[in-house]
């Protein structure tokens, strides 16, 4: 009876191991197949064309340009490699300012005819219309449909999802400003977190432990909304008057507010490393005459970096993968930060922001998933680099 | 006497569709009015039965055709593309407008700029003026804030004053209404724009004018109302026009007197004097 007891015991763990591997494995599978989709989609939107004028030459054109184009930045052919012409654009919605119900038919099938008659009238004109509704003995030029490329996705230096006729997917910006608000967060938080955790650990009477710790890890309990709202409302005007800054809402205002997040993990994990240094290690150096202050440095906290690390790790992990906070206070301008006092944009948060009106399937929510895939990877590396710290240090 | 044959129409047609259940499905802006209005609807009407899910404009549009819902709440017009869809299966649409929602561009109170044209605005939230010495202001740096891509708000700015170009990548999108709000008051350069209900007097509205600075209007339930104001957009609500009956009732308590009061409580605007409303619920 008791040995069937500890079978099933035994199934039970390992059924649970299993499972949890398998269901982390298939999201990891999700990620990745819903984010290659990204490759697969075409540059101009699904189902639709770009209409030329037959004497226009013009047949390539970059997602850039055509939206260069449609937003009459590019008002001339010749700049896009084609005749001195000036551009005209149509759109399929502007199309009842150009034609009557009559001509459109009222079911709207003489829509196509209409739309390629003025094609085939104006010289420099471009049409962003459905390929179902041109007739097929229509005599235009189209603009040739490419998939995306990673170059234009992992180099692009725009993030305009939502752009028609082509959205623009650059998630340079987006992993520029992760990297960059997540170094300096870590640049803050270290210093007070190491020197916290040696205060708790060695420094502090038993009273004093007894009151900070329950302080710090009431901390790791509030809701990330809460401390997005604290940096909004007192840290981004600080900065800004500070720092006399025009906008206070920045990469620093994110990362201070990360490093304050990121303060209880990693106090916590590196304070219970220290304490756990065995007692006899501490007695042995200070019997050999060494300082209070030169066995914490020598002794504990070689003795601990394993422990230290995981917690620094943790932290990071918390400042990469945090939403809600950075969305509030950073401003969330998809552009190249080359300052830390500008505002920039995470790709937690663009992820946050995005995704519930991203169509499922679409273009636009497979960058999203593939953003997902370029967090994972960065979080990947860095669990990675802890194992092989804490494995030399051992 | 009219009225009271149409309360009469509207009676019966109650009992007979009351044993199923009305869907609404769309706009997520339209979302909190619908559910107010439908839970006082179904305080005096206890038999009938009604579904309001939000998703997103399209998301209720798209459903129409396939028989998901039976009115569709969209914050913008149906789209050309979707007409077409719809023509193609033979589906024809009745289209009601509910309500309007104006938008007010908003700045600093401090920031002595007032009134601003439709070009303008184009420009700032196309980077294209940067400092607002350029529009009459003090020399400083303009900081344009705006709505995250996911926003119906957004969509329709761009549409109504950047007349669907795109918004400069700079641009601070924040999260929510609140955040641009909190984020304008604090920033002395700062320009975003938000639902009129939201506007209170830590922000400061500009006056806009579509015609070249010829007139102005600010923003107010009045202006919109009177058709002064311009960036204003209908909040609609479309069915199968062959459901007419079933979903009347629910449309003309919407537009009856009391639902238009709702309306004006929630922070949107009523669509119609009460004379034309009723022109409205007979057609």
């Amino acid at each position: 009876m008791r040995k069937l007891f500890e079978k099933i015991v035994q199934w039970v763990l390992t059924g649970s191991g299993f499972v949890t591997s398998i269901v982390i494995l298939l999201i990891i599978g999700f990620l990745f197949t819903e984010g290659a989709g990204l490759f697969r989609g075409r540059v101009i939107e699904e189902g639709y064309v770009l209409a030329l004028n037959k004497e226009n030459p013009v047949s390539r054109l970059t997602a850039e340009q055509i939206k260069g184009v449609f937003d009459e930045d590019i008002a001339n052919w010749k700049e896009v490699g084609g005749p001195d012409l000036p551009i005209e654009t149509f759109r399929l919605e502007d199309v009842d300012r150009y034609f009557s119900e009559e001509e459109l038919g009222p079911q709207y099938e003489r829509a196509g005819e209409a739309i390629v008659g003025w094609v085939e009238e104006h010289s420099g004109a471009i049409a962003f219309v459905p390929r179902v509704m041109i007739p097929e003995e229509a005599d235009l030029h189209y603009i040739e449909d490419r998939t995306i490329s990673p170059a234009e996705v992992f180099a692009g230096a725009e993030w305009f999802p939502t752009a028609t006729p082509a959205p623009l997917f650059g998630m340079l910006p987006l992993l520029a400003g992760t990297l960059w608000v997540s170094l300096f967060a870590i640049l803050f938080a270290l210093p007070f977190g190491l020197s916290v955790a040696i205060y708790m650990s060695e420094v502090a009477s038993e009273r004093m432990r007894s009151i900070l710790k329950p302080v710090i890890e009431l901390l790791n309990g509030i809701p990330s909304v809460v401390y997005g709202f604290f940096g909004l409302i007192v840290i981004v005007p600080l900065l800004q008057q500070g720092f006399d800054l025009p906008v206070g809402e920045s990469g620093l205002a994110g990362s201070i507010v990360l490093a304050i997040m990121a303060l209880p993990t990693m106090i916590t994990v590196a304070e219970d490393a220290m304490r756990s240094c065995p007692r006899s290690l501490r007695e042995a150096s200070l019997a050999l005459g060494a300082t209070r202050w030169q066995t914490i440095y020598r002794v504990v906290i070689p003795a601990s970096m394993s422990g230290i690390t995981s917690g620094v790790v943790l932290g990071i992990g918390r400042a990469v993968g945090e939403t809600m906070a950075v969305l509030m206070v950073t401003g969330n301008a998809a552009v190249i930060p080359t300052s830390i006092l500008e505002p920039l944009r995470t790709i937690p948060a663009t992820i946050a922001a995005e995704l519930g009106e991203a169509p499922a399937g679409g273009s636009h929510y497979q960058a999203l998933f593939l953003l997902g895939v370029i967090l994972f990877f960065i979080t990947l590396v860095i669990n990675m680099s802890v194992e092989y710290i804490s494995s030399k240090n051992k | 006497m009219n009225k009271a044959i149409f309360t009469i129409f509207f009676g019966v047609c109650c009992c007979c569709f009351s044993v199923q259940a009305q869907r609404i499905k769309g706009s997520d802006t339209v979302l909190p009015l619908t559910q107010e209005l439908s839970e006082r609807y179904l305080r005096e009407h206890p038999s009938s039965e009604i579904v309001v899910t939000g998703g997103g404009s399209g998301v209720g549009l798209a459903a129409l055709p396939e028989n998901t819902t039976d009115i569709a709440m969209a914050s913008r017009r149906i789209k050309f593309g979707e007409k077409m869809k719809f023509a193609q299966i033979g589906l024809t649409v009745s289209e009601v407008i509910v309500a309007y929602d104006a938008l007010a561009v908003v700045v600093n109170p401090t920031n002595p700029v007032d009134r601003l044209t439709r070009e303008q605005l184009e420009a700032i939230f196309r980077g294209k003026i940067t400092n607002w010495k350029e529009v009459g202001g003090d020399d400083r740096k303009i900081v344009v804030y705006s709505r995250e891509t996911s926003s119906g708000t957004y969509e329709f700015f761009k549409e109504s004053v950047l007349s669907n170009k795109n918004y400069m990548s700079s641009i601070l999108s924040m999260p929510a209404t609140g955040a641009i709000i909190q984020s304008v008051r604090q920033t002395k350069g700062a320009i975003g724009y938000i639902g009129l209900a939201y506007l209170n007097p830590y922000v400061k509205a500009l006056a806009i004018s579509y015609d070249g600075g010829n007139h102005y209007a600010l923003p107010s339930v009045e202006n919109a109302f009177d058709g002064s104001y311009p960036v204003v957009r209908p909040l609609y609500y479309y069915y199968d026009a062959k459901k007419e009956a079933q979903v009347a009732p629910f449309i003309s308590y919407i537009l009856s007197q009391e639902g238009q009061k709702l309306v004006r409580e929630e922070g949107f605007v009523p669509v119609k004097r009460d004379d034309e409303q009723e022109e409205r619920s007979k057609e």
